[in-house]
């Protein structure tokens, strides 16, 4: 057998677990690791410029392709500074590793340099965390680490290494185990076959049904199982903001996106319905508003690999703890051999209602004839880019703006942090599409005010050459705490306002790109195809947008799903 | 309402503070906490008294079910129990009151487990309202310090907690 230091260990571990690339800072405890890196090719470092971007690198990866990503930083700083992207990747479930260097194991606990007890910080936001205590572990602490952030639900496993643990000259034998077993992790394989029939009987029954699928049907990749069973059973779907693209947004059967900011039939459906089909989904509160209120004749149905997602906010009538896909795929084949179908009369007549409240409102907005409507750059955008696009998103009202009006047809394409609502995680995450991506547009939809919370990030997009589309919906000011300060605070608008905007076209030349300022309405469409057009270079678009836009629908806060503004003077 | 889970935890450095970490961050009681390793000494058993709601206590145990380190679990109130709580408790005991504690101690089932001039300590086990019971009877005013171990608990009858 190899004799390996546990650096190399490391590494090896890195290499024989499939990872090709890794997003991290060097610092003083990681080294000896830094050094293992070096002297081989197989996994590539990507240098970041703060360590939250190299957490979002990896996470935005990690949604494209469904696999882990990897972040590899030092103590101290260095692993704190991560903590903001582990939170992101937690609250949206998403399967990474974040490897941190520490202190010697000798020194912890005295407060020695870059010092931080980094499984106790990231406790509560990490889905795992490991130390290292002999270097002879770390192969099996690896193997457990990417095993546990990638299976059941999937989330972030922070693992921390002290320096001694990859000290040069003390070598051990190498061997990658293939399995781990943990005889107290074990992640449902299979739904309840009782619960199954019993959720199939109650599909069949009902009356006005819908099918609300979450970011889980996307994790699992179940996304065409969901779509055969939608399409068999002809009912409406609808989906959260993390389960965009898991059925396509152009079928006629797709209600569009539910809950604050959803269409105005999605949430008027999810209301009236009397059966809800909850596939990997979490009635979290910005779907369900006032949970006393929500869905008052409805049943449920709630399929989640998490059996603490099921009845948290919102008691299912039929819980089904199992992997989507696998539970999704026995309705199927149930709903086949069934001798009862649908009622047609009672589906012909809910659809009727349905398209009676998809003519009422239609995401209508209104357009100006001089000045850009944030609304109107993303259709444009979709059309220009035929709704192919990896489409990244910061936070706020250009997050909505660009969920409600980009038609992706596809999961795994719409990439925003829907539950921690990270600004700054826009850019870093498009970069770590655009790195696996190479061919594809890969766009980060941002505001004047989220961009700037990772705009360093721009000199590594010159260093490993990542031409992606920054489209900044500049409204000079924070649009979304605006809004809220319009509705609630009787427009005192408390330091939502930035007063000095950098020039952001020259900002992006002097990282190297290019920038270009959209200003006048009839050069939207012309600019935008000219950036497009360049496909080896960053480009950074500054449009000036509507500086007084508000985001609709927006459900009245307390309200049932039912209620909402459809513009500044509507309400339903 | 109260009730008592048990759980299997693995003996590992850090498992403790995720299950107390846990009932923090999400804003769950902890009454009493009692942990040790068992007789594999891989594992630690733990128990931990709590109040909430039906749904309250529903999420409690899947997310403590979540945590890596914990094997297995169950709410002892849901069936049959014995638990116990051990307190040694010291006592003002001057003058009369001495026969008057001692009496009490022995109506409680308690034993005197140290004495000085003007001090007894006593030691007592039971359940929780036992011992609440014994500080009722020999009055606030002449304790002078009380430990408490916290509640363990087991099922009766055949049903075991085991891997």
């Amino acid at each position: 057998m190899e004799l390996l230091s546990g650096a190399d260990m490391l590494i090896r571990s890195l290499q024989d677990e499939g990872i090709e690339y890794i997003y991290g800072y060097p610092g003083g405890a990681a080294l000896h690791i830094y050094d293992a890196l070096f002297r081989q090719d197989e996994v590539k470092h990507i240098l970041v410029r703060h360590e939250q971007a190299a957490v979002h690198m990896a996470d935005g990866y990690a949604r494209a392709t469904g696999k882990p990503g990897t972040v590899l930083v030092t103590s101290g700083p260095g692993a704190t500074n991560t903590i903001t992207g582990i939170a992101t990747a937690f609250m949206d479930s998403i399967p990474m590793v974040v490897l941190c260097g520490q202190v010697a194991s000798s020194l912890i606990g005295e407060d020695a340099f870059q010092e931080t007890d980094m499984i106790g910080v990231s406790r509560p936001v990490v889905k795992h965390n490991l130390s290292v205590r002999h270097p002879e572990e770390i192969p099996e602490v690896i193997r457990k680490a990417y095993y546990i952030a990638a299976t059941g639900r999937p989330g972030p496993v922070v693992v921390d290494i002290p320096k001694d643990m990859t000290t040069p000259n003390e070598r051990y034998e190498y061997s990658y185990p293939k399995k781990v077993k943990l005889r107290s992790y074990s992640p449902a394989v299979r739904g309840h076959a009782g619960q199954i029939k019993k959720a199939v009987d109650m599909l069949l029954a009902a009356k006005r049904p819908i099918i609300y699928a979450g970011g889980g049907v996307v994790l699992g990749k179940a996304s065409s199982q969901l779509t055969d069973l939608a399409r068999m059973l002809g009912y409406p779907v609808t989906n959260t903001l993390m389960g965009i693209g898991c059925f396509p947004a152009t079928d006629k059967q797709h209600l569009g996106w539910l809950g604050m900011h959803g269409t105005y039939e999605s949430n008027m459906a999810m209301h009236h319905s009397d059966l809800i089909l909850a596939v990997g989904a979490r009635f979290d509160d910005r779907v369900t508003n006032a949970t006393e209120k929500f869905c008052p004749g409805a049943r449920i149905v709630h399929i989640d690999i998490d059996p603490a997602s099921i009845s948290k906010t919102i008691d299912a009538d039929v819980p089904i703890v199992g992997p989507v896909d696998a539970v999704l795929k026995e309705m199927i084949a149930l709903v086949k051999e069934a001798k009862e179908q649908p009622d047609a009369d009672a589906l012909a007549a809910w659809w009727k209602q349905i398209d009676e409240w998809r003519a009422f409102h239609g995401m209508r907005y209104e357009t100006s004839p001089d000045v850009i409507k944030p609304q109107e750059v993303i259709e444009a955008l979709c059309r220009l880019t035929d709704g192919k696009a990896f489409v990244t998103s910061d936070v706020g009202q250009h997050q909505m703006f660009a969920a409600q009006y980009y038609k992706f047809d596809k999961p795994n394409r719409w990439i925003n942090s829907g539950g921690l609502g990270t600004m700054g995680f826009g850019l870093p995450a498009a970069m770590g599409v655009k790195l696996n991506f190479p061919e594809d547009d890969v766009l980060c939809i941002t505001g004047e005010g989220s961009i700037q919370m990772n705009i360093q990030e721009l000199s590594t997009c010159k260093q490993y050459d990542l031409p992606v589309k920054i489209i900044n919906l500049n409204n000079q000011a924070l649009g979304m705490v605006k809004q809220w300060q319009d509705m609630n605070y009787e427009s005192r608008h408390s330091q939502s306002y930035m007063e000095s905007l950098p020039d952001f076209i020259k900002l992006a030349e002097a990282y190297g790109h290019v920038g270009i300022r959209i200003e006048k309405k009839e050069d939207l469409e012309p600019k935008l195809k000219e950036a497009l057009a360049m496909k080896d270079r960053l480009v950074f678009l500054d449009i000036y947008v509507d500086r007084f836009e508000h985001v609709y629908p927006m459900q009245v806060a307390r309200g049932s799903m039912k209620d909402m503004w459809l513009s500044k003077t509507e309400r339903v | 309402m109260r009730r008592i889970i048990s759980v299997l935890l693995e003996n590992e450095p850090g498992a403790l503070s995720r299950v107390v970490g846990l009932f923090s961050q999400r804003n769950y009681n902890i009454e009493t906490l009692t942990v040790a390793p068992t007789e594999d000494e891989t594992l630690s058993r733990l128990t931990v008294t709590t109040t909430g709601s039906d749904k309250v206590i529903e999420q409690i145990t899947k997310q403590l079910n979540k945590l890596i380190e914990v094997v297995k679990l169950v709410d002892l109130t849901e069936g049959a129990h014995i638990e116990r709580e051990l307190m040694l408790v010291k006592l003002k005991a001057t003058g009369s009151q001495r026969a008057e504690i001692k009496r009490t101690v022995d109506i409680f089932r308690g034993q005197i487990v140290d004495v000085t001039s003007s001090v007894y300590t006593v030691q007592l086990a039971g359940d929780s309202e036992k011992l609440d019971g014994f500080i009722q009877a020999v009055g606030t005013a002449g304790v002078l310090e009380v430990v408490r171990t916290g509640v363990s608990g087991i099922a009766r009858g055949e049903k075991i907690l085991s891997i």
